[in-house]
């Protein structure tokens, strides 16, 4: 048994508002599955589950904002009977919505009479406070811990009794601006200014700029595109993308997420994209293990991030993973664009607009498409001459026959 | 079909690819890309869309020519009479 509960989306993320079930008690899950979609300060996300089981009770109700780390429902480990908890099941507003859309939830299997000690192994908490929870039913998730590193401690416990039920539904202001819906355009101005803030207090930025023919590229890619339906085309951002991802190979240390002493680099790429919002705002949902895909696939993926960022649902996995972010300005931006690492990434790779200069070319000046590439890399994990040689890579790889 | 028919399944399909935009506030001569703020992914959708919907080929050259409704209208007219 554990307790599945309102996931962090974002170092800046302090609460969100429960907005639907997509399961009900009695539900088997996998891992990954979408079990709620919760609103945010980046839009309605779906949210997925990261353990298998089965679904018990649910502890929050839709239209509930809840901060981080609060109980949303109990999860029955798979081999594990459920057990239902008599306190606490604010139940009966939910299955009455859903009964007539759903049907009845299976029937627990046999209740064990199970100290209630299971649930809260994650969180941090000194084995009297652990007791004592144990001992009176009390979640430890749901409990504020004052001790070193946030861990519940026994005065904890007590306080959390003595204050009675936590004031968990804070009804939120309705009335903001709002841009697309379930977008609250003053909520997203918050999380970026709080995103970029913390880069450019905590990550020591280095910069790096090139200039990259994309002559040849283009003259493939519109070769590539004459034969092909408009579903089908590509766009020079999935080769940009493409190229940026295979060049991490040489240069691993550019992708991971610095969260945890020491930093280590990640085996996949989950590459970043980001997406500017047309009211404003933008949101860098990633392209998960992109380092396996072709073109095609990249801007198979890329269609769809785009599509579900501007009128339909991320999902966490997308928005909380990202291992490097990737921002291109397309055809009508300015020439480069030097970049804010989005934390706790490590490196952004910025793209300028596409534009034909005079470059030279086989010993002539000729007007050549180029585009000026940008590294912004964090001096903590990589030094100037590894991002060189990434930004270069980049080049090569754009230079080849081969690709796509 | 006529070009208000025309026009009316060109702002369809446009405000499909871009939910935010207000069919009414879309005037014949705002640009896609500098008016619009349509970017090469949407851009390329609507033409996904406009393929799909009218059977045409639409080759990457022709672009510029469905750079705004107006411009969009008299293109589909033309081609679709071809």
């Amino acid at each position: 048994m554990s307790i599945f509960t309102m996931p962090s989306l974002g170092a800046d993320m302090e609460e969100g508002k429960l907005v639907e079930w997509l399961v009900k008690p009695g539900d088997d899950v996998k891992k990954g599955d979408i079990v709620a979609v919760v609103e945010t300060q980046k839009g309605a996300i779906e949210i997925e589950i990261f353990e298998a089981g089965q679904i018990g009770a649910l502890l929050a109700e839709p239209g509930q904002t809840l901060p981080v780390g609060a109980p949303l429902a109990r999860l029955g480990v798979a081999d594990e009977a459920e057990v239902t908890d008599p306190v606490a099941a604010p139940e009966p507003a939910i299955q009455a919505s859903r009964a007539a859309a759903l049907p009845a939830p299976a029937p627990a299997p046999a209740a064990k009479p199970v100290a209630a000690a299971a649930p809260g192994d994650a969180v941090l908490a000194s084995p009297a406070a652990r007791a004592r929870a144990a001992e009176l039913g009390i979640a430890l998730e749901a409990v504020t811990g004052s001790g070193p590193g946030g861990a519940v401690l026994l005065s904890d416990i007590e306080n959390h009794v003595s204050a009675g039920p936590q004031p968990a539904a804070q009804p939120v202001a309705e009335d903001r601006p709002k841009g697309k819906p379930g977008l609250d355009m003053t909520e997203m101005r918050r999380a970026i200014a709080a995103a970029m803030s913390r880069s450019k207090r905590e990550i020591p930025h280095y910069y790096l700029m090139h200039e990259i023919d994309l002559q040849s590229a283009h003259d493939r890619l519109t070769a590539l595109n004459a034969d092909r339906t408009p579903d089908r085309r590509l766009l020079m951002g999935a080769f940009l993308l493409h190229a940026t991802v295979k060049s991490l190979a040489k240069v691993p240390e550019l992708n991971g997420r610095y969260d945890v002493e020491p930093y280590a680099p990640s085996g996949q790429v989950h590459c970043g994209m980001a997406v500017a919002m047309r009211g404003g705002g933008l949101i860098a949902p990633a392209i998960l293990e992109a380092q396996s895909k072709d073109p095609d696939e990249i801007m198979a993926a890329m269609r769809d991030l785009v599509a579900r960022t501007r009128s339909g649902r991320l999902r966490n996995s997308e928005i909380t993973r990202g291992t490097i972010t990737i921002s291109a300005l397309g055809e009508n931006g300015v020439d480069a664009l030097i970049g804010v690492i989005y934390p706790p990434q490590v490196a952004l790779v910025g793209f300028g607009a596409p534009r034909v200069r005079p470059m030279v070319h086989d010993g002539t000046i000729q007007p050549r498409l180029a585009v000026t590439v940008s590294l912004a890399a964090d001096h903590r994990v990589s030094d100037g001459r590894r991002g060189a040689l990434f930004l270069t890579e980049i080049d090569r790889l754009l230079q080849e026959p081969a690709i796509p | 079909m006529t070009p208000t028919d025309l026009r009316a399944a060109f702002i369809a399909d446009l405000t499909a690819v871009a939910p935010d935009l207000d069919p009414a506030a879309i005037g014949d001569n705002d640009h896609m890309q500098d008016d619009l703020g349509l970017d090469s992914m949407d851009f390329l959708n609507l033409v996904s869309a406009l393929h799909k919907r009218f059977g045409l080929p639409i080759p990457e050259a022709d672009y510029p020519r469905l750079a705004t409704a107006a411009l969009a209208v008299a293109y589909l007219d033309q081609a679709l009479a071809e």
